[in-house]
């Protein structure tokens, strides 16, 4: 086993984690900070956001108003002081990475540029073209290169929190090329490993997002919260769910059903305008907008094709010109993937797993119930997204919170002295286990493929859009016996070197303890909120569930629920209004 | 349209294997397959020890580049249809040393892509108070091309320069240098110049071009290239001239 120390480690790098770096090197530079993440940190899964980053900046706007729309959008589940840290910090957060040299879009006078975005009642997201996840990540990336501070472990795989004397004190990590297991101390650690979409079968996230970071907090005897509220994406496209930005719509593409009409209008979502009305129509909130296909599937008036049913996004009347200069990478992802020209052909698109509003419980500077250990990020719950997240809303909160995290762990780190020496032992075992788990069980015979599939099966049944009781019981039943037959997985790569199956394996791991606690908490929240709808239970109930639930790990059996209450500063629980 | 399709796969197992053997695997031909998809489906269902790397399954991160029937692509972005009737060849990027099966190890370039100093460069700061750069949309377009790169190191795999000479820094670290010099928030240019004017930097390219062909997000390298050779010769013109030397 290797042996190597730092202060404040980093654990992913991504939008968060890579803020969170800098933040470290910068209020810092003493300390030593690492990060460490299981692919190259500019492969990271924010590359692939597209539509946009929210922050006041035009006059007209104001910090209350993206607070309202925000607290709104997560139908009052949102905790409000969190939200107003969020909104305040935003704007220099961007502008920062305006310094540093992100590409964002210009106006003619070279000011920043915005668009419209969903659930926005003013124009707020910033954006370089669709790619604007790509380049923020790769201006993050390239400006870490800069701090001769900050040392990373590139394709290193984080198996284990070392937690001693109550505190976390650093990681196990298995070193992708080698093999070879390492042990990080650290004095804090800081986990930015984004969400947990492929715990369900469609979705827009990369093969990367696997909620390890979840999972390792959870084992850690660290909480998840809000994990039943699953936000699915009105617009991925069939077979392959890649996403087709909301920014399409903004832009003024419309929703169309089989008829060829624009079906939100019958969903209270206002009334369809040829141009784009804010928070109205197709700029409604994404929960509303998944919800609606579903209700128009049951009509009969989707389309239906080998991939299920679907509806069309048309972008057509916006013109070749727009669409270039705006939207280039729909047009790019539609021609390559579905040999459809947006310009001229309408795009078929269904509602696709996109984004975890829960997450590891923090406060408002990232730290978790664990002494010493952070969180920032889509792992992260802090939590400003409440039932349902606004897109644009979460690229800033990476920064915001990475920052925040960043400065407050590096702070703690200064005032400690080294790890203690028990937490070695801890790192031994830890290293037997892997050793145990994928090198001898052989005789054994679950295969990956199949846990997942059977997995994935379960949870898209049990919890998408939709929900009810008794599916969520017996989805729960079920998780548990793949839990045991977990435990009878057979690999065939027994190697040390870059083993992808072995990987595949803690993935589906972590997979399943994640689905666990989104399938108790979905379970036990009896009422309607957000993206969480409940068939059985369809009304909002704020006398018993204006509260977060906290999963907890139990040592046999599913995660034990606990609550606490919404944090309330300026709005109370009101009605949600779009279009009207 | 076949029903199945034959993928040869290089394999490299260097606890087992002294050198690379190529192993066949049969996968099943759907149209709307890519290439990922085939050795997702290998992995999955005939042989959990084949390796490679990917992620987005969307062109964007850069991860899945591997030479498929001899050229560099995206695996992601390729599709089974368009290398029919196979079998389909699949190997490792071509001048990277291989790490296991597909995998190359990439650590050549995470050096060259620091050295060029990837980062805006300015002898002053402007405070965050004073709000943003101002940068014309026009001023963005000038560097907005080679801002695009993925580093999917494609062009670095089709460079016959880089296969002789492996010390040479390579189309996508310069597209990058590029990308900042160009940029009117950067002063770094002279700077970089001289990192990029060594013996390792762009006088060894012979401008092929096979980079900017293979490139899957037009970033066009052969064109920074180009552009800094003749920013260089001016520059190294400048110097011996007693009044140019700025
Ligand atoms: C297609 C798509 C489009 C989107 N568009 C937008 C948008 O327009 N606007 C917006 O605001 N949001 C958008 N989002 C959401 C947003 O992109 C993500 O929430 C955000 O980028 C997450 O960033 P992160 O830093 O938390 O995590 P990621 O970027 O996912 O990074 C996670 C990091 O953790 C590392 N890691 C994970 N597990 C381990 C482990 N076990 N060991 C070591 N390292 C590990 C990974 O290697 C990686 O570096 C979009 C999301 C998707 C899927
Ligand atoms: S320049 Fe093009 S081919 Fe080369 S690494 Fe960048 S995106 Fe890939
Ligand atoms: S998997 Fe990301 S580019 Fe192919």
């Amino acid at each position: 086993m290797d042996l190597s120390a730092c202060d404040v480690l980093v654990v992913g790098g991504g939008g968060a984690g890579l803020r969170a770096a800098i933040a470290v090197a910068e209020t810092h530079p003493n300390l030593r900070v690492a990060v460490i993440s299981k692919v190259y940190p500019m492969r990271s899964h924010t590359v692939s956001a597209e539509g946009g980053a929210a922050a006041v900046i035009k006059p007209g706007d104001s910090l209350e108003e993206h607070a309202y729309d925000t607290i709104s959008g997560g139908d009052w589940l949102c905790d409000q002081d969190a939200v107003e840290a969020f909104v305040r910090e935003a704007p220099a957060e961007m502008l920062r990475l305006e310094h540093w040299g992100c590409p964002w879009n210009r106006e003619p006078d070279g000011s920043i540029a915005v668009r419209p975005f969903g659930g926005m009642k003013a124009q707020r997201t910033w954006f370089a073209a669709d790619k604007t996840g790509f380049h923020m990540l790769h201006t993050l990336f390239q400006t870490t290169l800069k701090y001769d501070v900050i040392q990373r472990y590139d394709e290193f795989f984080v198996t284990k929190l070392l937690v001693d004397e109550g505190r976390c004190q650093g990681v196990v990590a298995i070193e992708l090329g080698t093999g070879k297991i390492h042990a990080i101390t650290a004095k804090a650690v800081i986990l930015c490993t984004g969400g947990c979409g492929k715990v369900f079968p469609f979705t827009t996230n990369a093969n990367i997002k696997n909620g390890d970071g979840m999972a390792l907090a959870y084992r850690a005897g660290a909480p998840l919260k809000d994990m039943e509220f699953v936000q699915y994406h009105p617009t991925g496209l069939p077979f392959t769910g890649i996403l087709i930005t909301e920014a399409a719509r903004s832009e003024g593409g419309w929703l169309l059903n089989k008829d060829g009409y624009r079906y939100l209008q019958d969903y209270d979502l206002g009334k369809p305008e040829p141009r784009p009305v804010l928070r109205s129509m197709e700029l409604g909130p994404r929960d509303r907008l998944s919800q609606a296909f579903v209700k128009e599937q049951e009509k009969g008036r989707t389309l239906e094709g080998p991939y299920g049913h679907y509806v069309h996004l048309d972008l057509r009347h916006l013109g070749e010109k727009l669409i270039d200069k705006k939207l280039p990478f729909v047009r790019e992802l539609c021609l390559k993937y579905v040999g459809i020209d947006p310009v001229k052909e309408m795009i078929p698109v269904r509602p696709v797993v996109h984004y975890m509003m829960g997450g590891v419980s923090t406060d408002i500077d990232g730290a978790t119930p664990l002494p010493g250990l952070y969180a920032a990020g889509e792992v992260a719950c802090v939590s400003i997204n409440g039932a349902n997240r606004l897109g644009s809303n979460s690229l800033p909160e990476c920064l915001v919170f990475g920052a925040r995290a960043g400065k407050v762990a590096a702070a703690f780190a200064a005032e400690l002295k080294a790890p203690s020496p028990s937490v070695l032992t801890q790192a031994h075992d830890e290293e037997r286990r892997l050793e145990e788990k994928f090198r001898r069980g052989r005789g054994a015979k679950e295969r990956i493929a199949t846990l997942r599939a059977e997995m994935h099966e379960t949870m898209e049944e049990s919890a998408g859009i939709y929900r009810n009781g008794p599916a969520l019981q017996k989805a729960a039943d079920k998780l548990r016996s793949l839990q045991e037959r977990f435990r009878h997985l057979t690999l065939d790569d027994h190697s040390y070197t870059f083993n992808t199956e072995q990987t595949a394996a803690l993935e589906l791991s972590y997979m399943l303890d994640v689905a666990e606690t989104i399938v108790q908490s979905a379970l036990q929240r009896t009422e309607s909120r957000g993206s969480h709808q409940r068939t059985d239970y369809p009304e909002r109930d704020d006398k018993n569930f204006l509260g977060h639930a906290l999963a907890y790990r139990a040592e046999d059996g599913p995660p034990r629920i606990e609550w606490v209450p919404v944090t309330i500063t300026r709005w109370p629980p009101g009605q949600r209004v779009y279009g009207r | 349209m076949p029903a199945t399709v034959a993928l040869a796969v290089a394999r490299y197992r260097p606890e087992e294997e002294p050198a690379p053997t190529l192993q066949t695997y049969e996968v099943p031909f759907r149209e709307d397959w890519v290439v990922l998809d085939a050795l997702n489906y290998i992995k999955d269902r005939l042989d959990g020890s084949l390796s490679f790397r990917w992620s987005c399954r969307m062109g964007v991160c850069g991860s899945c580049g591997m030479k498929v029937n001899g050229t560099p692509v995206l695996t992601c972005a390729a599709f089974l249809s368009e290398h029919l009737p196979g079998p389909i060849r699949v190997e490792p990027l071509d001048y990277f040393p291989v790490v296991r099966d597909l995998v190359v190890d990439l650590s050549d370039f995470m050096r060259k892509l620091k050295k060029v100093k990837p980062w805006i460069l300015r002898e002053e700061e402007k405070p965050l108070a004073e709000g943003e750069y101002r940068q014309t949309p026009d001023q963005l377009d000038a560097y907005k091309q080679f801002s695009m790169c993925i580093n999917c190191m494609l062009c670095y795999s089709a460079c016959p320069i880089y296969g002789l000479e492996p010390s040479f820094i390579g189309p996508a670290a310069i597209a990058l240098a590029q990308r900042y010099n160009m940029d009117s928030r950067d002063q770094g240019a002279r700077e970089r110049l001289e990192i990029l004017s060594g013996y390792d930097g762009i006088w060894q390219c012979t401008f092929v071009g096979e980079c900017t062909k293979v490139c899957p997000k037009n970033v066009d390298p052969a064109g920074a290239i180009q552009q800094y050779k003749l920013t260089s010769a001016v520059h190294w013109l400048k110097t011996l001239l007693p009044w140019g030397a700025r």
